[in-house]
């Protein structure tokens, strides 16, 4: 078989990133939303570790402030959905409708 | 030390983390999704070991796995998911967003064919011994100022959390 190169881990990249974005983009609970977008942080994750086994460590310094990031999003996030479930009693994401006239 | 079974163990890894990511999006109970994200990101933290990163699958597995995830699951558990579980998964434009995503795919794919060439073909092997020297090196000496910004953040981001979850501030 072949060689396992730089091109196979951002195959894995793309396809995790892809995951993600339909993820986000077809779900309705608001929790599988927020679990899209970490599949999607840590696909971004995947490429620069990968990048960096090219040019240095720089990427993998990079891929640890991406993952201060994603505690720091989920954080905020979990906040916002505790907060609105306690409103209107629903996790789904087209029933936000708050600001709506 | 020369690896053994790379290839193996590449696809083996690979194809873990991307099965649990489908089944984590199509699951219709969200603790099913959580568990399963998590076994997504320990397949990945072995896939950073691979890369030889192992200071960032260390992180990964503290950090993502034990933290973000268990505040997941406290939320799960603060929600009420009884109800979530008898209504429609999708919403409306499902199909749509699907049919762009998968065009987006095709299109990284068919880059990623098209350039694999500008890729070098031999990578570096750095010493895996030294690496989280290293990297402690670089984020307290070339990236201190984008350090200090990241803890100026979380601690925002603790405020935030606290703040908006809270019943009467």
């Amino acid at each position: 078989m072949a060689e396992i190169g730089t091109l196979h881990y951002l195959v894995v990249a793309a396809a995790l990133f892809i995951i993600g974005t339909i993820g986000v983009l077809t779900r309705r609970n608001v929790l599988i939303i927020l679990m899209s977008i970490e599949l999607i942080l840590n696909a971004v994750n995947l490429n620069l570790v990968a990048f960096s086994r090219l040019y240095g460590l720089h990427g993998q310094v990079f891929s640890i402030f991406v993952i201060a990031d994603a505690a720091a999003e989920s954080a905020v996030g979990l906040g916002i959905l505790i907060a609105f479930f306690r409103n209107k009693e629903t996790v789904n994401m087209d029933e936000v409708d708050l600001l709506k006239w | 030390m020369n690896p053994v079974a790379t290839t193996f163990f590449f696809y083996f890894l690979s194809a873990i983390a991307i099965i649990c990511a489908i089944l984590v999006i199509t699951r219709r109970n969200p603790v099913h999704s959580a568990l399963l994200l998590i076994i997504t990101l320990l397949a990945q933290a072995g896939l950073y070991l691979m890369l030889y990163a192992p200071f960032v699958a260390g992180v990964q597995i503290l950090v993502y796995a034990g933290g973000i995830m268990v505040l997941y699951l406290f939320v799960i558990m603060l929600v009420n998911i009884e109800r979530a579980q008898l209504e429609e998964r999708f919403n409306k434009q499902w199909v749509v967003g699907a049919l762009a995503t998968g065009a987006l795919g095709g299109l990284l794919l068919f880059i990623f064919v098209k350039g694999r060439s500008i890729f070098p073909a031999t990578a570096h092997m750095f010493p895996e011994q030294v690496n989280t020297q290293q990297i402690g090196l670089m984020l307290y000496r070339d990236y201190l100022l984008p350090f200090e910004i990241a803890s100026l953040l979380l601690l925002v981001a603790i405020v935030g959390a606290v703040v908006m979850a809270k019943k009467r501030i």
